[in-house]
């Protein structure tokens, strides 16, 4: 058991802890998942499919962190994947569409080859600008011309949303080692996906307690002014706390993160909950149970991820 | 040695590309049988049908699941046909030589009388994308045959535009199978054939509202 006590101080104080925190939730959320059923049955009830699915995705993602950039890489590619797919199942797309749309999922692996090359330059560019071009030729190609505009302005949103600002996360997991001394790359991703997930959890629960003046109501009837609020601060201090162990900024651009990040995340949020009011469908599929679809789940990293990245490169990376 | 490959096949390859590759949603999977004689029997739009059916059932179950299909399609060159028979397990069947006086359905009798689960298309063709075409009576004589065997009905939507009729092109798109309860002979009160396959096509049709909308045109 050598290898494994050497393997596990090998990781950076601040991720065992971190992680260790992430295990001490889970294991009292699935305690809960089975005790308050008993109390109080039907309303708990899909608690434990909730759960469970947590510890998988869970899993998953620590699993990828431990592993390294390469591993890390290869699920968030299909993670995109899924995203982008699970989009345009929704999304209306014509017939003749049928080749883009392929030639989209192809573009999710030339986008994580920018990350897997190191080309930071490419990456940033071929989404946003080749792919865009591409596929609007690609679909003027096709000869139909009603629902042009509509069909390549679905596309290159899914395109944007579920490849590109979701690459962001990956490629945060090649900042060079020297440039963040306190946990690694893995702290820097790890923090962030935390507390995108801490601003959701922490602004349902301040809704749920406090919450009474509905934001706007007729895209997401369950966001209050008071759970808003009330997740924003609490996740900004949070984030203020613990930059400095997972970090390398300073304070005052940390206390701008942390003023800025919980906001996007609420905005990504009601953003993917007004496509979905759009399409006239609850949950994006069924993907993970308990929770939706992919993009259920992804919704506020999808807005959180690009800026946390250049937020980052901006006042403490020198790689990016 | 040939049914160990086609588990293998169907477990590891055709499994991961109708769950991982292309995506499936399931509604009403407790409906779907377990045991033989049994016919699941779903609308047609496309080649990619039979591998959502068959990703459905458990390892323990893939076995016994026999679908059924077109001899003039599948037995068309002798590797398709192998294929057909020993990976998809497929039945062919005769469709040219209807009214001959032969049973175009000994075959799938047989199967069923072992205890298998038939998978049948009863439009009998894939038909347009995403529409269903009129039912032919062969699942009602199984059913008159086997009285007591459940028909379960499903709902297929987006096979269609993941591979429409005509297309060699695999384009991924998320699809959705809803599974109904299953109908039998005897609970039909020994209707006749065609109310039978009456009931069943509005049935499935009815299922088709269980599954999210779908804007493709």
């Amino acid at each position: 058991m050598n290898w494994l006590t050497e393997y596990l101080q090998s990781i950076p104080a601040p991720l065992q802890i971190g992680f260790g925190a992430l295990f001490a939730l889970l294991v009292s959320g699935s305690v809960l998942a089975v005790v308050l059923p008993r109390i109080k049955p039907n309303k708990w009830d899909d608690l434990k499919p909730r759960m469970q699915s947590w510890w998988v995705m869970c899993g998953l993602l620590v699993g990828a962190l431990l592993l390294g950039w390469q591993a890390f890489t290869i699920l968030f590619t299909y993670i995109s994947y899924i995203a982008l797919k699970e989009y345009l199942t929704l999304a209306p797309t014509r017939r003749e569409d049928r080749g883009v749309v392929l030639f989209a999922y192809l573009m999710v692996l030339v986008s994580y080859g920018a990350i897997w090359i190191d080309n930071y330059m490419f990456f940033l560019l071929v989404i946003p600008v080749y792919v865009f071009i591409a596929s609007a030729v690609m679909m003027a190609l096709t000869k139909r011309t009603d629902g042009f505009l509509a069909t390549s302005g679905i596309l290159q949103w899914g395109l944007i949303v579920c490849v590109f600002n979701l690459g962001h996360v990956a490629f945060l997991m090649r900042t060079p080692a020297a440039e963040v001394p306190m946990a690694g790359a893995a702290g820097l991703v790890f923090f962030l996906i935390f507390v995108t997930q801490f601003n959701d959890m922490s602004q349902y629960m301040w809704g749920k307690i406090f919450g009474r003046h509905k934001i706007s109501p007729n895209i997401s009837p369950n966001k209050t002014w008071e759970g808003a609020l009330g997740g924003f601060v609490t996740t900004g201090i949070l984030f203020v706390v613990l930059a400095p162990y997972f970090t390398p900024l300073t304070f005052w651009p940390s206390v701008w993160i942390g003023a800025t990040l919980p906001v996007l995340g609420f905005f990504g949020d009601i953003t993917m909950s007004a496509i979905k009011r759009d399409l006239g469908v609850k949950d994006t599929s069924q993907l993970i149970p308990g929770h939706g679809g992919a993009l259920d789940r992804l919704d506020s990293l999808m807005f959180t991820a690009p800026w946390y990245f250049h937020m980052l490169a901006y006042f403490a990376l020198e790689r990016f | 040695m040939k049914q160990l490959l086609r588990q293998i096949i169907q477990i590891f390859l055709a499994r991961p590309v109708a769950r991982l590759l292309i995506g499936m949603d399931v509604i009403g999977r407790e409906h779907l049988p377990t045991k033989g004689p049994a016919i699941v029997a779903a609308n047609h739009n496309s080649h990619i049908d039979t591998l959502i059916l068959l990703s459905l059932f458990s390892s323990r179950v893939l076995p016994n699941v026999r679908p059924v299909g077109a001899a003039d399609h599948f037995l068309r060159t002798r590797t398709l046909s192998w294929i057909s028979r020993n990976i998809i397990g497929m039945i062919p069947i005769h469709r040219k030589n209807a009214g001959s006086g032969e049973d175009l359905l000994a075959d799938c009798k047989t199967a069923m009388a072992e205890g298998k689960i038939l998978v049948i298309f009863p439009e009998g063709t894939r038909g347009e994308a995403e529409e269903m075409e009129d039912f032919k009576t062969g699942v009602a004589r199984l059913a008159e045959q086997f009285p007591d065997a459940p028909v379960v009905p499903v709902y297929i939507q987006g096979a269609g535009r993941v591979m429409p009729r005509g297309s060699k092109l695999l384009v991924p798109f998320n699809c959705t199978a809803v599974i109904g309860e299953p109908i039998k002979w005897t609970d039909q009160g020994g209707s006749e054939k065609y109310t039978f396959m009456k009931n069943l096509k509005t049935t499935i049709e009815e299922l088709s509202e269980g599954a999210p909308p779908m804007q493709w045109d």
